[in-house]
């Protein structure tokens, strides 16, 4: 769970307290590899490609698909991230403040741009994802990377590669480092 | 946040929580497509008593660049001069549906007593001698980019502090920051309370520059100027200028700001702002940046009305 979400959840704050243990370091590491496989397959190569990670838990993941993908085909694919505060459909609703400027090194246009973040769970971060990336050109295609889908779609909207899918409760909390994916319930 | 009046009723928190922001919005500016939906439907009025072209223009393109709309109640077209009463022109205004007002007067106090009457925020872009919080927060921000941690940087502003709103402000947040300021100035363009400022006073401009990591200067205000403080021009500029001699005399990676309009020839020399070292163009820019930042955070992010205490403070932590 990003930083976003964690902010955002019910009861708005508060800390992540693990119930279990749902992928250890090295399932995530096989995951990665795994998608970065998908990645290359499904788009023929890496070219006119570009990574793309969402402020704050999407980023790290991207790092290490750039580099997966890097060991498998020798290419270093470019590296952005975007922040979607200001495309966000809760402002005012709820305490929204941007996390890190976006940084997009290169114009999007026609280029396929694969969007990474930590968690998919309503779609509504990926909708404004979708929203930033028009302000930088007119990407070929977008693809959307994410290392948990936990279901709870609120928008159609879905992943083209996930790391695992992980039924949750709504109530729940899913927390995602390149160490440890972990179930469990955000505490007050 | 709801208002922005005066930098003493900021934390160092909330200043820094503005400068640590501001790049995301400076980030706006470098798009192909610069607007971004954050205010969507708010309404900004810029309700300005006082000449400015910078100030107000970079308010209307902040809040533009973040979808908000803009009504600039032009003062000299308006109904103000069938003799509408201030009160009466902002309840005017509010009841056509706004969201913040931005407002400049020439009386020290108007934004707060604005607070009172209207519920939209209300944003002071400068009031009399008094305040002008946006470019304190600015100058920081330009400061902090050249200079980096603010704390123990030696800040060395000249020029007619007495009646510069942007020297009571600027003093007050690069204090909070960590910073030393040294006011200099002829006596007579000294505030009389200078002695309860967190600053050191000289009149020796020669000496202050040895050692300051910064330098600011301000402009000659001779519209507020109702008696000879200075005995003429050419005196002061030969005193509390900075001469090509003494631009000359400071290292190159000294930066020096400028809040604008420059008076040139007077406390800046005519060819001087061409240097490197002078970062007005900067502080321009990162002017649009600061004045975003602090629309989100009073229209966007942290509207009050719209939420609970408890996720207040959760955003306001990160």
């Amino acid at each position: 769970m990003g930083e976003r979400e964690r902010r955002g959840a019910p009861p708005y704050g508060g800390s992540f307290v693990s119930r279990a243990q749902v992928m250890d370091v090295d399932q995530i590491r096989r995951a990665v590899k795994r998608m970065a496989h998908e990645i290359v397959e499904r788009n023929g190569g890496l070219d006119g490609l570009v990574i793309v990670g969402l402020q704050t838990g999407g980023v790290e993941p991207a790092i290490h698909l750039v580099e997966a993908l890097d060991t498998i085909e020798g290419v270093r694919v470019p590296l952005g991230t975007v922040d979607v505060a200001f495309h966000r459909d809760d402002i005012g609703l709820r305490p929204v403040l941007p996390e890190a400027p976006t940084d997009i090194p290169i114009e999007l246009d026609a280029r396929t741009v694969v969007l990474v973040d930590d968690v998919l769970f309503t779609g509504r971060t990926v909708r404004a994802a979708l929203d930033a990336l028009q302000d930088f050109g007119r990407p070929r295609a977008v693809q959307l990377a994410v290392m948990v889908d936990r279901g709870h779609r609120e928008l159609p909207i879905r992943a083209d590669y996930v790391g695992k899918n992980l039924p949750t409760a709504r109530t729940e909390a899913v927390a995602v480092t390149m160490n440890s994916v972990d179930i469990g319930e955000m505490v007050k | 946040m709801k208002h922005l009046l005066s930098i003493d009723e900021l934390t160092a928190d909330d200043l820094r929580d503005v400068l640590r922001i501001t790049p995301s919005f400076a980030e706006v500016a470098q798009r192909r497509i610069s607007k971004v939906p954050a205010l969507r439907g708010q309404t900004v009025a810029l309700l300005f008593y006082e000449d400015s072209t910078r100030t107000r223009l970079s308010f209307e393109i902040a809040a533009k660049r973040l979808s908000a709309d803009t009504l600039n109640v032009s003062v000299k077209t308006s109904s103000v001069n069938k003799g509408e009463s201030l009160r009466d022109t902002a309840e005017t205004i509010e009841a056509m549906g706004i969201d913040a007002v931005v407002v400049r007067h020439r009386s020290s106090g108007v934004p707060w007593q604005l607070t009172k009457w209207l519920d939209a925020s209300v944003i002071n872009a400068g009031d009399g001698w008094h305040q002008h919080p946006t470019q304190a927060l600015l100058d920081c921000f330009t400061l902090q980019q050249q200079l980096g941690d603010l704390s123990g940087s030696h800040i060395v502003m000249v020029g007619d502090i007495k009646h510069s709103r942007v020297a009571r402000s600027d003093v007050q947040a690069l204090t909070m920051l960590g910073a030393e300021v040294t006011l200099v100035a002829p006596p007579t363009l000294l505030p009389p309370a200078i002695a309860s400022w967190p600053v050191r006073a000289s009149h020796d401009l020669d000496a202050s520059l040895r050692d300051a990591d910064a330098v600011y200067l301000l402009r000659m205000q001779s519209e507020r100027q109702h008696e000879a403080l200075v005995p003429d021009l050419r005196e002061y500029t030969t005193r509390y200028g900075l001469t090509a001699a003494r631009a000359a005399a400071l290292e190159p990676k000294v930066p020096i700001l400028h809040p604008g309009p420059m008076n040139r020839g007077v406390e800046i020399a005519a060819d001087v702002p061409d240097l490197d070292q002078v970062v007005v163009v900067d502080q321009v820019r990162n002017g649009v940046a600061v004045r975003m930042a602090v629309l989100f955070l009073l229209l966007g992010s942290g509207s009050e009305q719209a939420m609970p205490d408890e996720v207040a403070t959760a955003g306001a932590t990160r």
